[in-house]
């Protein structure tokens, strides 16, 4: 009995012995699985002869000239990559949080006659793989002109494209109780004013969670720059680390562990500062990063 | 006064699609509508340079009996999928049950081993697996350590996709995370009650912990699933857009990829497209309609 209390699942008396040997597994677990990522960090400020000689976390001397190769190694520096990169992946924000957020107060607030019809066509195309509409929608942007634009990575997400995000704020926008919007709609308030006034300042949860996944899955996209970017000078900083493995023949590994390293520091960021939102975010919606 | 009322109404119905109108431009000119072309296009030859020509069911019946590389490619596809998502899912609920039993520190290891699913997605972690197993990465000088002879694990036609296998793997903390949230959900006292019946840990998962959390199971797996279908990435940068060695890591995905885009046949692409869908509808339709004989939904 007393053993058995001891182990119990949710009770939060642990033995000491079995609450130790948790820690150990868990702790080894994390350093197994973190170390390539430090590892990484540290082969960039190695020198360069020390990367593949030594599996150590350590550099016997911090050297910064991975970064200086890395920045330069490629025809355009690596400046005007993570340039374009938040470039895009801001007006990607910009654009996804105003159409989804737009769409979903129609769905979640207005009445109007073929509501419910076009919310079914919406939930259908959540199950839409992308790739049906990949080939079409590349033959269009073709027509327009916009290949090699940053139009075709852009202009969709203010076409409200991502219908995961329209369902996420409907939901959070159908908790917001009623009378507040009616009370403004006594008030006189028109619908936009209501949208403006009231949904929105009541949402910055569901916002923020749409801002930041919306963040990090542009800025980690490689398909579509892939297809729509031919000149070097629009890559965004995927499509560049990609074009920096297949130029550096002589190997500069240091040069992009440093540019790779880089490359993650935004989504870093999001994670240090946001922390408590991500976790949350993908726990109440089931978003798969 | 009623007509007042009315106009009101009115202007409200008006607004509604005045709010919609970006959604249904996109929907309209983004997904339906180039939905509905690439199938026809399915039923063409078309190589961006002139008209599509019409060629009846040509590329369906070619995917399906005279083209070797589509059948590499759905082995290697099917293979990576599942292995991958039960591997993954059974990881992270192994871990979420570890983190689960009230362990000092848990925020800090929920996000250390949150982090790795946040930037896997990222070329820059896909670079880093490649170098890690490569003939004289971190893996091999690891298994030297242990005086083990290491190979080049990605450059090896037998294992290279087992390293993309690990890669999804590595990326189990936004499972656990779910995994962690549904676990929250069930009750004390229903444990506590096995306890008092006499039924140790291993008969309390099995009766308790599992079938309670079927449904975030089935969750889990569903979009786990359809999203490992549709990986791409990783592939790309570990086989350089090859899918090599030898068609090793030939993901479906980048075999569209290959027809659209390297060799521009936008008709066979898109009938590979809606083969795509095909595959990923029955697999979805058949585990909605298995589920219930395992899912269980309480009351």
């Amino acid at each position: 009995m007393n053993k058995r209390s001891g182990n119990n699942i949710n009770g939060l008396r642990v033995s000491t012995w079995g609450g130790i040997r948790r820690h150990a597994m868990l702790t080894c677990l994390s350093i197994v699985m973190l170390y390539p990522l430090l590892w990484m960090v540290s082969s960039s400020l190695k020198p360069a002869d020390e990367i593949f000689t030594s599996a150590s976390l350590i550099p016997s001397r911090i050297d910064l000239s991975a970064y200086r190769r890395g920045w330069f190694g490629l025809d355009v520096s690596f400046g005007v990559f993570f340039l374009n990169s938040l470039i895009v992946s801001v007006l990607s924000v910009i654009g996804n949080v105003m159409s989804c957020s737009l769409a979903a107060f129609a769905f979640a607030r207005l009445t109007f006659p073929g509501r419910n019809f076009c919310f079914a066509l919406m939930l259908g195309t959540l199950m839409l793989p992308y790739h049906v509409v990949l080939i079409p929608q590349y033959i269009l942007f073709l027509n327009l002109g916009w290949i090699d634009t940053f139009l075709p990575l852009v202009v969709p997400k203010f076409l409200a494209t991502d219908a995961f995000f329209i369902f996420l704020m409907v939901q959070f926008f159908r908790g917001i109780p009623r009378e507040l919007d009616e009370a403004a709609r006594i008030d006189g308030c028109s619908a936009f004013m209501i949208y403006r006034k009231v949904m929105l300042p009541l949402s910055t949860p569901v916002l923020a969670t749409a801002v930041i996944f919306t963040f990090i899955f542009t800025w980690d996209d490689f398909f579509a720059p892939l297809i729509y970017l031919g000149d070097p000078g629009n890559y965004t900083s995927q499509v560049a680390l990609r074009s920096f493995i297949d130029s550096s023949n002589q190997s500069d590994w240091g040069g992009l562990f440093a540019m790779s390293s880089l490359a993650l520091v935004p989504v870093l960021g999001f994670f240090i500062f946001f922390q408590k939102l991500l976790i949350e975010g993908i726990a109440t919606t089931g978003m798969k990063r | 006064m009623a007509a007042g009322r009315l106009g009101f109404r009115r202007a409200i119905r008006l607004d509604g699609y005045a709010f919609l109108a970006p959604w249904l431009a996109g929907f309209c000119g983004l997904t339906a509508g180039p939905a509905l072309y690439s199938l026809y296009l399915s039923f063409t030859r078309y190589d961006l340079v002139g008209d599509p020509r019409f060629v009846g069911l040509a590329n369906y019946t070619r995917i399906i009996s005279q083209d070797p590389k589509f059948w590499v490619a759905m082995k290697v596809t099917f293979t990576y999928v599942f292995l991958a998502v039960p591997l993954k899912l059974g990881f992270a609920l192994a871990i979420a049950m570890l983190l689960n039993k009230g362990i000092r520190g848990l925020p800090i290891y929920r996000a250390l081993f949150y982090l790795p699913s946040l930037l896997g997605g990222s070329v820059a972690i896909a670079i880093l697996w490649r170098r890690v197993f490569s003939s004289d990465g971190l893996f091999n000088q690891a298994l030297a350590m242990l005086g083990i002879q290491g190979m080049g694990w990605v450059t090896t036609p037998e294992t290279a996709l087992y390293t993309l296998v690990l890669l999804t793997v590595w990326q189990f903390g936004s499972s656990m995370i779910i995994f962690l949230a549904g676990l929250r959900q069930i009750p004390h006292d229903v444990y506590e009650a096995a306890s008092l019946d006499g039924a140790g840990a291993t008969r309390q998962f099995f009766l308790i912990t599992l079938p309670l959390l079927t449904p975030v199971i089935f969750f889990n797996a569903i979009v786990q699933t359809i999203d490992a279908f549709k990986a791409f990435t990783s592939s790309f940068i570990i086989s350089d857009g090859t899918g090599g060695p030898v068609n090793a890591t030939l993901f479906y995905t980048l075999y569209l990829f290959q027809e659209a885009f390297a060799y521009f046949r936008m008709g066979y692409a898109s009938a590979l497209a809606w083969v795509l869908v095909l595959i990923i509808g029955s697999f979805t339709a058949i585990s909605f309609a298995m589920s219930r004989y395992w899912v269980h939904y309480d009351e």
